[in-house]
C-alpha cells in the first residue's frame, strides 16, 4: 500500500496528464459498468484494467492502477490486489510483442521446450526477457485451451498452433514487419457490448 | 457415426450467424419454452434427461436446479463457467467459436427455467477472440427480439453479458468465479452457504458450464426422455471430448458415451491411433486433474472389460485402477514419453494456479514441484518417491476448494502406477539421457 501512495506521488504532472482513458475507451468503461446491478461497478474492474492495460502501454504502472482505481471509485488496494493476482496483467513493462508459449502437458509433449529454446536463440533472449530494441518478450505460460493445436503460442489475441521451427521463423518475422503493440484487447476492445 | 445434438451442424457455413442457424432448427426451444412450458416442467425435463455437469464434477443439472432459493423479491443469476482452464480441454472454446448461438439459445431457456433475468458468460481471458465471437451473436440475438426486453413478445425479459477473465485457473472453480466475477482475487469461498442459496452478489445463482447449458435446447425440443436414451446408464447424452497428445487427429470430438475407449482411440472416426505408429504408453482422461493410467487400464478394467467412455465405467476401479470422466481432456502418451516429467510439468501447473489461501495447498504443491524438478536433474533421493505421496495425502481433503485434490491425484495415480520409473530416475540418473528405455519399466 505504502508502495502505491509513494507511486503515485512520484509522477509528475506530465506523466499524470498522459494517464486518461481516450473518449473511446472511456465510453466502453461506461457501458460496461451498465452490466452490472447498481452499486456493484467494482465488477467491471478485469475488463477495465485490459483496456487500461491495452491504452497504457501494454502495462499496469501504479500511477495507471491508481488511475482505474478514481474512475472505478475503489481504493487503489484493491486495484493492486487483483492486478498483482491474475497473470495477464503486467506489473512490468514487456516487449511489443509477447510471445506466450504453453509449456503443459499437450504441448510438452508435442515439443513445446523446442520451441522455447529456438525463440531464445534466434532472439538472443531468455525466457522472460525483451528484445534490446523492446520488440519481443519471450514467456512460458500454462495451458491456454488450445492443445489440440499443440504445441503453440499467443501473442495478443491471436493463436499460432501446431508450430514448427518454420513457423516460428514467419511468425517473428511477420509480426516484425507489423511492428505494433501487442495486447490481449488488440482486438478492438472498444466495440466491446 | 454416433448421434450428435450439439456438433450437429458445425460443418454448416455461416452456422456462426443467427441467420443460418436459425434456418437449421436454432432458437426452437426459446419460442416453445417461452411460449408453451412452465419454468418447472423445464426444470422436470432437464431432471429426466440425466444430464450431468459437463464442467467436471458430472453432477446432475436438473437436481442443481431444483436447488436454486427463490425468495421473494430477490434477484436469481445464471453463470456460464467458461473458464475452460483445466489442461487438456478445449472443448467450450471450440463449441463457442463454432456455433456461439447454441449457447445463447440454451442460456435464454435455462434462465427461463430458472427465473433469472440476468446472466454472464464467464470467460478466460486468453480466449478473448471467443468473446468478441459471443458478443457479435449476442448483438445480433437482440436485434431479433431474442434478448432484451419481452423476448419474441412474452413476458420474460433477459440480458446476457460476457466477462472476460484475466488468468487464473483457479476461476473456474464456481466460487472464484463468483468472486471474479464481483471484480475481486480469485479466492475460493467457504462453502456453505453454496451459490445456489448465496451466490453472484449474495444472491441465489446457478453455475453450469457451457456445455452442459448448450445441451438444453436438444432436452426442451426433444424431451428428457430422448436425451436419456442416448448413452448408456447414468451416463446420458453426448459428450464433448478434447483430445490430444500423441495422435493423429488431435480435436473436439462429441461422442456418444458408451463407446469403449480404445475405439476413440484408435478409429479413425475419432483421434485415428497413435502418432508414428508407435504403442500407448498412458493416457489423462479428464483433464489434467484426473488420475493417469497406463494403457493396460485404460484400455481394459480390473474385471477385464472393455473400459466405455463414460463416467461409470472411467472410475471403474476406483483409483486403485481407474480415473474419472472429468472435463473429457483426454490427452494420450506414447511409449517414449517421461511420465515423470509429464507430472513435473502438472506439478508445476498446480503451483502456479495456486490462490494460496490454504497452506496444504500452497505449499505442498510447491514441494511437489521442487521434488519432481530435483529428480528430474538427477539430485533425488531414494526417499523422495515417498515424501512425495506423504505431501499428496496431506494435501489430499485439507483445503477449502478442490484444486487441491486436483493437484494430490495426478502425484499419487503416476507413483502408483509408475513407481519403476521414479525409482529409475532416481537410482540411475545417468540412463535417462534416452526416455525410450522407460517403456520396459511399466508396471
Ligand atoms: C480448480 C477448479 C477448476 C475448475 N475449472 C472449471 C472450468 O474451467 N470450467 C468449468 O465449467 N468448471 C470448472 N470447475 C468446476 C466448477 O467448480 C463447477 O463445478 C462447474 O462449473 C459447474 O458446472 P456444471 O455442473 O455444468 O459442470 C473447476 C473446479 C475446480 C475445483
Ligand atoms: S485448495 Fe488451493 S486453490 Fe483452493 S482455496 Fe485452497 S489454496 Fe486456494
Ligand atoms: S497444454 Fe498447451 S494449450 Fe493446453
Amino acid at each position: 500500500m505504502s508502495n502505491q501512495v509513494s507511486g503515485a506521488q512520484a509522477f509528475d504532472k506530465t506523466q499524470r496528464a498522459k494517464i486518461v482513458f481516450s473518449d473511446e475507451a472511456l465510453k466502453t468503461v461506461q457501458k460496461i459498468i451498465t452490466r452490472y446491478p447498481e452499486g456493484k461497478h467494482k465488477s467491471a474492474l478485469l475488463p477495465v484494467l485490459h483496456i487500461a492495460q491495452a491504452e497504457f502501454g501494454g502495462w499496469l504502472s501504479p500511477e495507471t492502477m491508481d488511475y482505474v482505481a478514481s474512475v472505478l471509485k475503489i481504493k487503489p488496494i484493491e486495484v493492486f490486489e487483483v492486478a498483482s493476482f491474475y497473470s495477464m496483467y503486467n506489473l512490468k513493462p514487456v516487449g511489443k510483442c509477447n510471445l506466450e508459449v504453453c509449456r503443459t502437458s499437450s504441448c510438452w509433449s508435442r515439443g513445446s521446450e523446442d520451441i522455447v529454446k529456438y525463440l531464445e536463440k534466434k532472439l538472443g533472449v531468455k525466457v522472460g526477457e525483451t528484445t534490446s530494441d523492446g520488440m519481443f518478450t519471450i514467456k512460458t505460460v500454462e495451458c491456454l485451451g488450445s492443445c489440440g493445436g499443440a504445441p503453440m503460442l499467443q501473442c495478443g489475441s491471436s493463436f499460432h498452433e501446431n508450430l514448427t521451427l518454420e513457423k516460428v521463423d514467419t511468425i517473428v518475422e511477420n509480426y516484425r514487419m507489423e511492428g505494433k503493440q501487442k495486447s490481449y484487447t488488440d482486438l478492438d476492445y472498444k466495440n466491446t457490448l | 457415426m454416433g448421434k450428435k445434438i450439439l456438433l450437429e451442424h458445425v460443418n454448416v457455413p455461416g452456422i456462426n450467424t443467427l441467420e443460418v442457424y436459425r434456418q437449421n432448427g436454432g432458437y426452437a426451444s426459446v419460442e416453445k419454452s417461452l411460449k408453451t412450458m412452465a419454468p418447472e416442467v423445464i426444470v422436470e425435463e432437464v431432471k429426466k434427461s440425466g444430464l450431468r455437469g459437463r464442467g467436471g464434477a458430472g453432477f446432475p443439472t436438473g437436481m442443481k436446479w431444483s436447488f436454486l432459493a427463490k425468495p421473494e423479491g430477490v434477484e436469481r443469476y445464471l453463470v456460464v463457467n467458461a473458464d475452460e482452464s483445466e489442461p487438456g480441454t478445449f472443448k467450450d472454446r471450440y463449441l463457442m467459436e463454432k456455433i456461439p448461438h447454441i449457447l445463447i439459445e440454451g442460456m435464454i431457456t435455462s434462465s427461463f427455467a430458472l427465473g433469472a433475468k440476468t446472466s454472464y458468460i464467464y470467460i478466460r481471458g486468453e480466449y478473448f477472440y471467443v468473446a468478441r465471437i459471443l458478443e457479435a451473436a449476442i448483438e445480433e440475438a437482440y436485434a431479433a427480439g431474442l434478448l432484451g426486453k419481452n423476448i419474441l413478445g412474452t413476458n420474460f425479459s433477459h440480458d446476457v453479458f460476457v466477462q472476460i477473465g484475466a488468468g487464473a485457473y483457479i476461476c473456474g472453480e464456481e466460487t472464484a468465479l463468483l468472486e471474479s466475477l464481483e471484480g475481486k482475487r480469485g479466492n475460493p469461498r467457504i462453502k456453505p452457504p453454496f451459490p445456489a442459496i448465496a451466490g453472484l452478489y449474495g444472491c441465489p445463482t446457478v453455475v453450469n458450464n457451457v456445455e452442459t447449458i448448450a445441451a438444453v435446447p436438444y432436452i426442451v425440443m426433444n424431451g428428457g426422455d430422448a436425451y436419456a436414451k442416448i448413452g448408456i446408464g447414468r451416463s446420458t447424452g453426448t459428450k464433448l471430448i478434447s483430445a490430444s497428445g500423441h495422435i493423429n487427429k488431435p480435436g473436439v470430438y462429441e461422442i456418444e458415451m458408451g463407446i469403449t475407449v480404445e475405439d476413440f482411440i484408435y478409429s479413425d472416426e475419432y483421434c485415428g491411433g497413435i502418432l508414428n505408429g508407435k504403442k500407448l504408453k498412458a493416457v489423462v482422461a479428464g483433464g489434467s486433474s484426473v488420475p493417469i493410467l497406463p494403457a493396460g487400464f485404460i484400455l481394459t478394467t480390473e474385471k477385464g472389460e472393455p473400459r466405455l467412455m463414460t463416467y461409470e465405467s472411467l472410475s471403474d476401479g476406483g483409483f486403485v485402477s481407474g480415473t474419472s470422466m472429468g472435463s473429457g481432456g483426454f490427452i494420450v502418451y506414447d511409449e517414449t514419453t517421461s511420465i515423470v516429467k509429464n507430472l513435473y510439468t502438472f506439478a508445476r501447473f498446480y503451483h502456479h494456479e495456486s490462490c494460496g489461501q490454504c497452506s496444504p495447498c500452497r505449499e505442498g504443491t510447491g514441494w511437489m514441484e521442487k521434488i519432481l524438478h530435483r529428480i528430474l536433474e538427477g539430485h533425488g533421493k531414494p526417499s523422495d518417491i515417498d515424501l512425495l505421496w506423504d505431501i499428496q495425502r496431506k494435501i489430499e481433503g485439507n483445503t477449502i476448494c478442490p484444486l487441491g485434490d486436483a493437484a494430490a491425484w495426478p502425484v499419487a495415480s503416476a507413483i502408483r502406477h509408475f513407481r519403476a520409473e521414479f525409482e529409475e530416475y532416481i537410482n540411475h540418473p545417468e540412463r535417462i539421457t534416452d526416455v525410450k528405455h522407460l517403456q520396459e519399466l511399466v508396471s
